[in-house]
């Protein structure tokens, strides 16, 4: 039974939602639903992890169809290590949600959308078959086609048709990659083409494939020329949602694009430096949109963005420390921009709005909560000993030690930026004095919300900014994690003998 | 055959591509679903044709003796129409209702999420 732990996570959202649909009219019931299940999972990717960590790389083919031919579920640290992020993510969502979200919403299937979309996730993190990868992305998107159109608000429509015009397209170009690459290889399977793709005579078309998958992955990570649906979208829907888009979404692009670049496509110089031109301008236009922009979502969209050029730059210089830096960046970013868009919200329902210049006064009237949304924010910038700064080192280190000064000073530049940023917002929305805003009508006002209510906000975010504490105060175990997961990145030969050889 | 396939394809890359830079949102639903169909067909030319031999095992036999058809481009084409589908009936009635809400079906004239609200 313990053998097929992996698909215990999956298994489990897929149960969810369709249990969340026969419950459709109650909402309470769905809220719980959500909450409990959503802490069942986490225990489940938690034992996963362990189970990965301890025994090594699981696998299991799916139907008994050995290696190649069947779909394979692989779950290596890297995998496993998401899995339990995105649970983590899924249940601070999700207990955010049931405060945040308004019951018509919920009673038109919110939950059950939102658990479909977290199977998405676990399936893509898992899978170990290239195609398999596609229908997990269709899957992830048409989730989030309904997450960020529920509501039917005039910025909301407007948003989702930017955001559904430019995955779709991301998903053609994928499937015409995965065309090009089989029609090379014959083969579906991530080892099985880890192994073909190094004797294809024919460069010219891997080199197609492989820039193909860089548009489409690049897409839907939101790379510096592709990004422009994200800051498009991403505030349009409710803070919760924008929540687990923020904090996931782009990262399972990012996810792909390592995946794929450190199994099939290798050792290329062209590639490489592709990578490193694109991450360095990512890092530079999301630091400088975020700085623009008077809206706090979009600023904190931008800084997605931003922040996606740290994993890309690891990505790019693709040396073990690099990776490893690349991997505990990603790993600091989930948590954070997850609790960033609900300390967004969280301003939202206090105020009544996100405009930086209406803002103000915070600081005052509620310090606790305040020194609360201070910490993620530092650890956003990378303050010592905050999260953000130890996989910093791992970049500098592996900037100077290819040569790429460029790089060197790009990072120092974007988090010089993001300190920018940060500052800026803790001044206009915090310290600057409050400005007398008119009450709105109809609006719950945080104050004006049971205490039930009240905890059921803050305590998301009271949990990820612990767990953000931790990242930050124990990174020696983050560390080690990562680096384990970048050694297996690059000596891949033991997830091809992983998923080649154990035909159970 | 296979070039005339080829040739197909790439007009139906290049038609979906020229459709969904117009500025008409209708046309772009148009051009996303042509350019996945020259995706499909894509599919289906790169697994490479074999004219009449499907991959069925003779009754005398244990193995494929002769040349047969790759049956796994199929399967793909089927999985991804099928996905293609859901997303374009989706596409469909978001279309309809950006029109409902918006009023315009000229793309550039959406900029409302660019706005400072």
């Amino acid at each position: 039974m313990m053998q097929q732990l992996l698909i215990y996570p999956l298994l489990l959202q897929l149960f969810l939602s369709i249990v969340l649909m026969f419950a459709w009219g109650k909402v309470n019931l769905q809220r719980i639903i959500s909450i409990v299940g959503s802490i069942v999972g986490l225990v489940f990717s938690g034992m996963l992890l362990y189970q990965v960590l301890t025994q090594g790389t699981q696998t299991m083919q799916a139907g008994n169809w050995a290696a190649p031919f069947g779909i394979t579920f692989v779950a290596d640290a890297f995998a496993a290590t998401l899995v339990l992020l995105t649970s983590l993510a899924g249940l601070a969502v999700s207990c955010y949600s049931s405060a945040s979200i308004i019951p018509a919403r919920i009673r038109f299937g919110y939950f059950s959308i939102f658990h479909f979309l977290v199977l998405g996730l676990i399936g893509a993190f898992l899978t170990g078959d290239i195609f398999n990868l596609y229908v997990w992305f269709e899957i992830i998107i048409i989730s989030s086609f309904v997450l960020i159109t529920l509501g039917g608000e005039k910025a909301q429509i407007e948003g989702a048709v930017k955001y559904f015009t430019l995955n779709f397209l991301a998903s053609i170009i994928f499937l015409t990659a995965i065309a090009v690459l089989y029609g090379l290889t014959g083969s579906l399977n991530m080892a099985d083409l880890a192994v073909l793709v190094p004797k294809l005579e024919n460069k010219t078309l891997v080199d197609v494939a492989a820039i193909l998958f860089l548009i489409g992955f690049g897409i839907k990570s939101a790379v510096f020329p592709l990004y422009f649906w994200l800051p498009a979208s991403y505030h349009t829907p409710p803070s919760a949602v924008q929540a687990i888009f923020g904090g996931l979404l782009t990262k399972v692009g990012v996810y792909a694009l390592i995946r794929i670049f450190s199994l099939v496509f290798l050792g290329d110089s062209f590639l490489q430096e592709t990578l490193i031109v694109i991450a360095v301008l990512t890092l530079f236009s999301g630091g400088i949109g975020a700085l623009v922009q008077k809206n706090l979502r979009k600023v904190f969209s931008y800084l997605i963005i931003c922040h996606i050029g740290f994993m890309i730059v690891g990505l790019a210089m693709f040396t073990e420390v690099a990776l490893a830096g690349a991997v505990f960046y990603l790993i600091h970013d989930i948590v954070i921009k997850t609790n960033l868009f609900m300390i967004s919200g969280l301003i939202y329902r206090i105020k009544g709005t996100v405009q930086l210049d209406k803002l103000g006064g915070l600081y005052d009237k509620y310090p606790k909560l305040s020194l609360l949304m201070l910490i993620p924010l530092l650890s956003l910038v990378g303050i010592p000993p905050l999260s953000g700064f130890w996989p910093k080192i791992s970049l500098f280190l592996a900037a100077y030690d290819t040569q790429n000064y460029l790089v060197v000073g790009m990072v120092v530049f974007a988090s010089l930026l993001t300190l920018i940023v940060v500052a800026k917002l803790w001044a206009e929305a915090f310290w600057k004095k409050d400005a007398e805003l008119p009450e709105r009508s109809h609006f719950l006002y945080f104050d004006k919300l049971w205490i039930s209510r009240r905890i059921q906000f803050i305590a998301p975010i009271v949990l990820l900014t612990l767990v953000s504490l931790y990242i930050g105060f124990g990174a020696e175990h983050i560390q080690q994690l990562s680096t384990r997961i970048a050694d297996e990145l690059i000596n891949h030969k033991q997830y091809i003998d992983a998923v080649m050889t154990n035909r159970n | 055959m296979e070039f005339l396939l080829a040739i197909i394809t790439g007009l139906l890359y290049a038609a979906g591509l020229y459709m969904m830079m117009r500025r008409s949102l209708v046309k772009l639903i148009l051009g996303l679903i042509i350019i996945g169909n020259g995706a499909n067909l894509l599919i289906f030319l790169l697994g490479r044709i074999t004219k009449g031999s499907p991959p069925i095992i003779g009754e005398h036999e244990k193995l494929l003796s002769d040349i047969y058809a790759d049956p796994v481009p199929q399967a793909l084409i089927l999985t991804a129409i099928v996905i293609s589908f859901g997303l374009q009936s989706f596409a469909i009635i978001l279309v309809k209702r950006a029109y409902k809400v918006v009023k315009t079906d000229d793309l550039d004239k959406m900029k409302a999420t660019d706005e400072e609200v």
